[in-house]
């Protein structure tokens, strides 16, 4: 039989990301034509009760490493669980989000595990053999490199949030759910989380949201920001800022979107005032569909644009934040 | 306090780049090079630590990524800075590799400083791996706080408290000494070198290692060691062409409206 495909699936309080069922979905199609087995894990306190969501998304079994010291994420045990789970598993490759997490965690399994690793990729091949082509944007999004592991093995992959698509779930009734106990390793770990503080502010994270309305220096004062804000409520998205409009301290940097801020891919984003320069695109390129509004029409956010409004967004934003909101009521 | 601050040279963001023949890699002839603007954090860190605390060394060190780049050009940046020493890891046989033989030969040479504390970028912006100081922590064993925007350290309990970006907040991590933090805009703001600075800077030591220095077998390191290649480099799909919506500022937003809902199906 051939080796399977591991998906660590992020869970922080109990609720799992997205991302990690769209990572399951995306082992499903890379194994498919090898017959390979997708077993999901899920690490935390007490997180039993997600492994049938992981099952309902399309893991054949799932492994929980539950221990109540793990309310918080450490990743020196996380990597000792995993590395445990894939030592025994023998997966031809691991699968997990481009989170803070997964990206902090893949990096440290793979060293340990002495194997290849992919972060942050956006495209994934799987031969028949197991070997992994991975692509992921370097040089800032400017290019796109495809790479391959040198053995078909325990290859550590970082999946971008918001790319890949989950199954459509089933009822996990007759889904076989296994719990196997994974060890943690005996030693305690030394990097401790002491406190998780909420940021003040959008409640949708960026790279998690499905839209972004993201304001830049057009809006010309951190007071304007609200004209972004209302009309992200009546479309129901994050709000991002674009490195000029956090230099110059409208917004936290938290918010910030380019290559020096987060990368987003949501499905679509609306620039407001932001000209969209390179260190701005890196950051939001990928997303689906871009709207620009700005009143140059030779911003270079317009060559990006699915569609664009040439004119005052002092008019044109709160003009479209009353039109969503009545298509939201007809709707 | 003894820190180390790991930095990487890399192409200026603004560089037009072209690819090698066998488009695998980035051509590097012509390109103009600066230090990842991520491991300008971590110096200015160190540097203010050591301010803060009125003692300690500061060490910066750079692996020449490749035959074409002159890393030792970052290093004296640094030094310039204010850093006190540089380590230049220069072998032929270091090129070609990926992440985990990068992370290989800076614990290698880490093994031979000693120190209290390391820092480097969370991501160098040509590979964007995200990977070689997290590895470097793994392989010397020591406790790592990745995407660091705030850092402090407590020397009588041989601790660090950093803050550390998650999405939605930040995870405050404790940590004990030596232990290896990745560091993120928002730390600090890296300081320019003082024409006085880069006139001493000539004088502070550059010691150069190569793969002998260190004692790593040839066949774990390089091209030869490394776990992962690159098939190669391709430009991002085009997006395709887009439209300016026309009319005043009711009859455009309206049709955009429309075109989210109907074409995009986005709303």
């Amino acid at each position: 039989m051939a080796n399977p495909i591991l998906v660590f699936c992020e869970q922080r309080d109990g609720r799992l990301k997205k991302v990690g069922l769209e990572a399951i979905g995306e082992a499903r199609r890379l194994g498919e034509g090898a017959g390979r087995e997708v077993v999901g894990i899920v690490i935390g306190a007490s997180v039993a009760s997600l492994a049938e969501e992981l099952a309902r998304h399309g893991t054949s079994r799932v492994l929980v490493g539950e221990d109540p010291g793990l309310t918080r994420y450490s990743s020196e045990t996380y990597a000792a669980m995993l590395a445990d789970a894939a030592t025994r598993l023998q997966p031809v490759a691991i699968l997990m989000g481009a989170t803070a997490m997964g990206k902090d965690l893949a990096p440290k399994l793979a060293a340990r595990l002495k194997t290849s690793l992919a972060q942050d990729c956006v495209a994934l091949q799987m031969e028949g053999d197991g070997f992994l082509l991975a692509t992921r944007p370097v040089y800032g999004g400017k290019l796109r490199a495809v790479v391959k592991a040198v053995t078909p093995a325990l290859q550590v992959v970082t999946l971008r949030p918001n790319v890949f698509s989950p199954i459509e779930p089933k009822p996990a009734s007759g889904i076989p759910i296994e719990r196997l106990a994974l060890q943690a390793s005996p030693d305690r770990p030394r990097a401790t989380v002491r406190d998780v503080q909420q940021t003040a502010g959008s409640k949708i994270e960026l790279t998690e949201a499905g839209i972004i309305v993201s304001g830049g220096r057009g809006l010309k004062g951190p007071e304007n920001f609200k004209l972004v804000e209302e009309l992200a409520a009546a479309v129901g998205a994050a709000v991002g800022a674009s490195r000029a409009a956090v230099d110059a301290g409208w917004k936290p940097h938290s918010y910030q979107v380019g290559l020096t801020g987060k990368t987003v891919s949501p499905q679509l984003y609306i620039a407001c005032g932001i000209s969209g320069a390179i260190q701005h695109q890196a950051g939001m390129s990928s997303a689906r569909t871009i709207v620009a509004i700005n009143n140059n029409p030779n911003a270079p956010i317009f060559k990006l644009a699915t569609y664009g409004i040439v004119g005052d967004l002092f008019e044109v934003i709160p003009l479209l934040t009353e039109e969503v909101k009545k298509l939201k009521a007809e709707s | 306090m003894k820190i180390v601050v790991c930095v990487k040279q890399v192409p200026a963001t603004e560089s037009k780049l072209q690819m090698t023949t066998d488009g695998a890699d980035v051509n590097r002839s012509g390109l103009s090079f600066v230090i990842n603007p991520y491991d300008e954090f971590a110096v200015e860190e160190a540097l203010q630590i050591k301010e803060r605390l009125g003692t300690g060394e500061v060490t910066v060190l750079s692996m020449r990524p490749h035959a074409d780049q002159k890393p030792e050009e970052a290093l004296r940046t640094c030094l310039a800075m204010g850093a006190d020493k540089a380590v230049l890891l220069s072998d032929q046989v270091f090129d070609g590799g990926d992440a985990f033989t990068t992370a290989l030969v800076l614990a290698a040479a880490l093994r031979r400083l000693s120190f209290d504390l390391l820092l480097c970028g969370k991501q160098a912006v040509d590979d964007d791996g995200s990977a070689v100081g997290i590895q470097v922590a793994e392989l010397l064993g020591l406790p790592h706080v990745a995407v660091v925007n705030k850092l402090e350290i407590n020397q009588g309990a041989r601790t660090v408290l950093a803050h550390r970006q998650i999405e939605g907040g930040i995870e405050v991590v404790e940590a004990p000494l030596p232990a290896l933090i990745t560091c993120q805009k928002g730390l600090n703001e890296p300081r320019y070198p003082s024409l006085p600075g880069i006139m001493k800077a000539k004088q502070k030591p550059l010691e150069v290692w190569t793969r002998d220095t260190l004692g790593l077998p040839a066949e774990t390191i390089g091209v030869a060691g490394a776990k992962q290649r690159v098939v190669r480099l391709e430009p991002p799909p085009p997006r395709p062409a887009g439209r300016i919506i026309e009319g005043d500022a009711p009859t455009a937003v309206k049709e955009l409206v429309r075109l989210l809902h109907e074409e995009a199906k986005v709303i």
